[in-house]
């Protein structure tokens, strides 16, 4: 990466072009592709103002006789003889404060300004800038003169919200000695703080913005193994199949299985510290409620709005397709960006589908030849670049951060053998089926459990052996043995009908009813079930594996399932969801008894 | 930009390619002079230097390479929009074809519209009532929501849409008349569908708020790939200008993407799925998003498309894209028609995504959300009674399984069924929900609030009447 290349003064705002910037004439306009005539000097995937109009694009190909360049906006208009001029830099994304608690298009245009200068709607070629330049921020320089800064050090603290302390870096590809600092006090993104001498000699201006390169990964120091999961509040996600900090996890199903609300319940409840939502070709309404919503949600850690933590990206369906492409780069920058600051950033990408789509409509466009259902063959290559970039890490600057991705995929008629699904399957380490008969059956989270799996279960058991409790990973896994169990008969079942199975089967599909409905059916509108602590999470399955070694050892002495389904121990065990408040974990001892007073009654009758 | 180019270069279906323009741009739209007398309207649709290849709207019959001369006119497709619209009929690139004579048009507009941006939306939250059970009551319409119809042929999809027409445009949540309009696109329908709603309209006296785009199964293909365009754009004009509540109907969507496939054939693109283009996707949301509610505006576009699976297939490419980008879908049932239950809505594929949001205490009812999730799951249960007793028989199931075997036909022949001109406000919806919950044990009702149940909860039977009472006065009816 050139040095001078990123230090440019680059994003979506047009600025006029650099001396000596080179230029193109189009010739030929075919939806978001525009080509220009012969070999006009562009640099591949360089940033380039297209037509009177200066709408943006990128160099996606270059050959001797044509440049070829894919538009961010609509290209309706364009005429052949039109100018395509170069900016000289990569497509990049600006970074300082003003990105939390902000929403975006796909090329990081705030969506806010957009409405201000052009009401209801969005028009082509709208010029804005990034972040608000003129905002002043309270700032604090924790360098002074003579200090040695070296990539990614840290140089002044700015409260971006009032949940997040940003931490502005020098660029992770620049390293010297402070001649001089401001005092500490309010300074747009613009202003220079504090000015070092390179270690050629040169005297370099640093403010809080950096720009960066969408698709370049920012660098980091090394990466760690997965050991602390990223806790969602979600029982099936976090007993049954977590997802480490720094790990990769899919959401696939079909259309109303319930991608999104998945996606929406991790947003709001997971224990990251940033969340970079990105709606890639996802509807608008959609957007709109997450920006409604956790404007008004309080984040249960700190108190403060769920937005103050948040990014939105929406590049919503209806908006250009190139630009739909480059909204998951643009997230994941943004991510890396928070990462190196030492934060726990998860990004949400609904859906990975839509991008991938975006891919086939562009190479469909420059007529390559397609691969599997008319996606390009790039597309496996493509999906593993960008779920690479998830990862614990040490930083340059000797924090650690991690970057957790959780991708959306919505298969074509919800089947999973689909390219994008069987591709993502490949590079992510955690997969959450979602399932149409259980979303049909109303049982949300649809997350189907024997489909279902996650790789990080044996990195992440010492963590809950120390940290929730040492039976834990014992009793998740007699709740999948359970489940299991109940799949199989459940084969037998459907054939001769459940009244003939032997009385311990029957209670096997007793218990397992109880977690399924009691344990992995969890109601996101309610107030106390929406996020669940572990303690709690952990404390159900005790109830539930105590209720059924109780009811086991009936049925060893010989008592009928008949006759023990006939206690209300078993609705009142699946109801403690609803019934014990999060807080009053006390309230399971007396179901403990319960469950004591149930087995002592059935014994007493029967005897 | 009165250059006028003779001839053509070549033709290919609905495409006509014109070579040595000089200023032509992306999307312009060209006027068609054929044979000096006949004007066709046309769209560039690609261009490579002085090479533009052009989508004829009205078709390319009668066109030859030399017989057409070619105007282009610097602007991309727009039309006339105007409140003196609503009560008239068009074709489906806008022109009028009720022998009313021209409408005096406020303004032009591009028809392919501009992305809403979030920001400015508002999440919709008020519901339509419809009168409709299976829709009040499990797959609730939202003023400002997407919400299709996936239908077969031969499944009476046009009789539902009219009913919610009828039902929703004079329910007490219309508002007064004058802010409320149909705005209808018919892409490529038979003349007996379109004939069907414009009866439908007069009978029910709202046609003088309606607008009506027909595109007939005979009309040109292209001119389909703007009908839905230029409704919409009607639509927005009235909703976020003049502040009206506007309902949109798109029939069939199958046909319109179908012209695509087409039109995309003719121009040599390499195909996805089923022959369809890879932009399939973009395309649909193109239309479907264009439904909703602007910030501090007061007025809204509601959309139901009609399509018709193919085979009724809903994994087919245009029912599977169109629920990704819509607010859910009401799914109609061959084998429910077959019962001759109407409207056969076949609720467990059936989903409103905006519906939690849009009922509940402040809206319908408290219990309504716990009412709904219950039936779902509870019929959900009915699926596997019916496929254990088609294995094993009804005598050799379980009591519980021959209760829900019970429920399911009850469910079918009380809730979902009703007549088409039967108007049930959202009461009544819901206490025919509870009187059939009622003929399932309390215990078995696990996705209702303990609080609610003991409010609502009944138990109930069928009495010799064939009527639903309360079990245990038989006498009192609920």
């Amino acid at each position: 990466m050139d040095s001078t290349m990123t230090n440019k003064l680059i994003h979506s705002e047009y600025k006029e072009p650099p001396e000596g910037a080179v230029s193109g004439i189009i010739f030929s306009i075919n939806g978001p592709i525009v080509k220009t005539e012969g070999n006009s000097g562009f640099l591949m995937h360089e940033m380039v103002y297209v037509g009177n109009e200066k709408l943006i694009g990128e160099v996606i190909g270059l050959t001797s006789q044509a440049s070829i360049i894919e538009v961010y906006e609509e290209t309706g208009g364009i005429k052949p003889g039109e100018l395509v001029t170069g900016s000289g830099s990569p497509v990049s994304v600006t970074l300082a404060p003003g990105i939390l608690n902000n929403i975006f298009d796909g090329i990081e245009r705030p969506l806010s300004e957009i409405a201000k200068k052009d009401n209801a709607y969005i028009s082509r070629g709208v010029n804005v800038e990034s972040l608000d330049t003129k905002k002043l921020w309270d700032t604090h320089i924790t360098v002074k003169k003579g200090d040695r800064l070296y990539h990614g050090s840290v140089i002044a603290h700015v409260q971006e919200t009032p949940a997040i302390l940003h931490k502005v870096m020098i660029p992770p590809d620049k390293e010297g000695t402070v001649s001089e600092v401001v005092n500490d006090g309010k300074y747009t993104i613009n202003d220079t703080l504090v000015k070092i001498i390179l270690n050629d000699g040169s005297t370099e201006n640093l403010s809080m913005t950096q720009h960066w390169p969408i698709r370049i990964p920012r660098p980091v120091l090394k990466r760690f193994p997965a050991s602390v999961p990223l806790i969602t509040g979600q029982r099936i996600l976090d007993t049954l199949f977590p997802l480490a900090k720094g790990g990769t996890a899919a959401v696939p199903g079909g259309f109303g299985t319930g991608k999104t609300m998945t996606q929406h319940q991790i947003a709001k409840w997971s224990d990251a510290d940033i969340i970079i939502y990105i709606g890639c070709g996802e509807r608008g309404n959609e957007m709109t409620q997450v920006l409604e919503e956790f404007s008004e949600l309080t984040d249960p850690k700190t108190g403060n709005p769920l937005m103050d933590r948040t990014s939105l990206i929406a590049n919503t369906s209806n908006m250009p397709v190139a630009a739909r492409e480059a909204s998951l780069y643009s997230g994941l920058t943004l991510a890396e960006y928070y990462r190196d600051m030492g934060y726990d950033v998860a990004i949400m990408a609904d859906s990975t589908s839509r991008w991938a789509e975006a891919l086939r409509e562009i190479s469909g466009r420059l007529e390559e030849m397609p691969a599997e259902e008319g996606f390009p063959a790039y597309l496996a290559s493509r999906l593993s670049s960008f779920y690479e970039r998830a990862g614990m890490v040490q930083n340059l600057n000797g924090t650690e951060g991690s970057v957790s991705i959780i991708g959306a995929v919505s298969p074509q008629g919800g089947d999973f053998s689909e390219p994008v699904t069987q591709n993502t399957k490949r590079f992510v380490r955690c997969f959450w089926g979602l399932d149409k008969n259980l979303a049909y059956a109303r049982h949300f989270p649809a997350i189907q459990w024997l489909t279902s799996y996650s790789e990080y279960l044996n990195e992440l058991a010492p963590w809950y052996t120390e940290m929730v409790d040492k039976k834990f990973v014992d009793y998740r896994n007699q709740l999948v043995y359970l489940l299991g169990r109940e799949a199989s008969l459940m084969e037998i079942v459907k054939l001769i009908g459940a009244d003939v199975l032997p009385d311990d089967q029957k209670l096997v599909l007793e218990i397992s009813k109880v977690i399924r409905i009691g344990f992995l059916q969890q109601n996101a509108f309610h107030k106390d079930d929406t996020c669940v602590p572990m303690s709690k999470q952990f404390k159900m399955m005790d109830i539930i594996l105590y209720l059924y070694q109780k009811a086991k050892s009936l049925i060893h002495m010989g008592m009928p399932m008949s006759i023990l389904k006939e206690d209300g121990i078993w609705d009142k065990v699946i109801s403690i969801k609803y019934d014990i408040p999060n807080d009053k974990p006390d309230m399971f001892d007396e179901y403990k008894k319960d469950v004591d007073r149930f087995y002592e009654s059935v014994i007493e009758k029967n005897a | 930009m009165s250059v006028e180019y003779l001839g053509l270069s070549s033709i290919n279906g609905p495409l006509a390619v014109l070579e040595g323009v000089k200023g032509a741009a992306y999307d312009e739209i060209v006027e068609m002079d054929v044979k000096g007398s006949q004007k066709r309207l046309g769209r560039i649709i690609e261009i490579n230097n002085d090479k533009a290849v052009i989508q004829v709207f009205e078709g390319t019959d009668g066109m030859a390479l030399r017989n057409t001369r070619t105007r282009l006119t610097g602007h991309p497709m727009r039309i006339g929009v105007s409140t003196d619209m609503l009560g008239r009929t068009f074709n489906g690139i806008g022109h009028p074809i009720d022998d009313l004579g021209p409408v005096n048009y406020d303004k032009l507009l591009d028809v392919n519209g501009k992305p809403l941006n979030p920001v400015s939306r508002k999440y919709p939250r008020n519901y339509i009532r419809t009168g409709i059970s299976s829709i009040d009551g499990l797959t609730t319409l939202i003023r400002g929501q997407k919400l299709p119809i996936f239908s077969g042929n031969g499944l009476p999809h046009d009789e539902l849409a009219a009913q919610i027409v009828r039902q929703a445009s004079l329910g007490d949540n219309a508002g007064n008349g004058d802010d409320f309009a149909i705005v209808f696109a018919a892409m490529g329908v038979k003349h007996d569908v379109a004939d069907f709603f414009r009866r439908t309209f007069e009978d029910s006296g709202v046609s003088s708020h309606v607008a009506a785009f027909i595109n007939l199964a005979n009309d040109p293909v292209v001119e389909r790939l703007i009908t839905p365009k230029a409704a919409l754009t009607l639509a927005e004009y009235l909703a976020f200008e003049k502040e009206m509540h506007i309902l949109v109907i798109l029939t069939d969507m199958t046909s319109f993407a179908e012209a695509m496939r087409e039109v995309s054939s003719s121009k040599g693109e390499i195909p996805s799925r089923k022959g369809f283009p890879g932009y399939l996707y973009s395309e649909l949301a193109s239309i479907y998003e264009r439904a909703g509610i602007v910030k501090d505006i007061n007025g809204s576009v509601t959309q139901i498309p009609i399509l018709t699976m193919p085979n009724d297939d809903i994994t087919h490419p245009i029912p599977d894209l169109t629920g990704y980008i819509t607010e859910g879908q009401v799914v109609l049932d061959r084998d429910l028609n077959a019962q001759s239950v109407y409207p056969p809505v076949s609720i467990l594929p059936s989903l409103s995504r905006l519906m939690k949001d849009g009922i509940g205490k402040d809206y319908t009812r408290e219990d309504h959300q716990d009412v709904a999730n219950q039936l779902f799951s509870s019929y959900a249960r009915v699926q596997d009674a019916r496929a254990l007793a088609s294995v094993i028989g009804e005598d050799e199931l379980s009591d519980t399984d021959k209760i829900y075997l019970v429920f399911g036909k009850e469910f079918e022949e009380r809730f979902i069924k009703q007549d088409s001109d039967e108007n049930r406000d959202i009461f009544k919806t819901l206490s025919i929900g509870w009187q059939l919950l009622g003929l399932i044990p309390r215990s078995e009702l696990d996705r209702i609030d303990t609080k609610i149940l003991d409010k609502y909860y009944v138990p109930t039977s069928i009495n010799s009447d064939n009527e639903i009472v309360a079990v245990e006065k038989d006498n009192m009816r609920l």
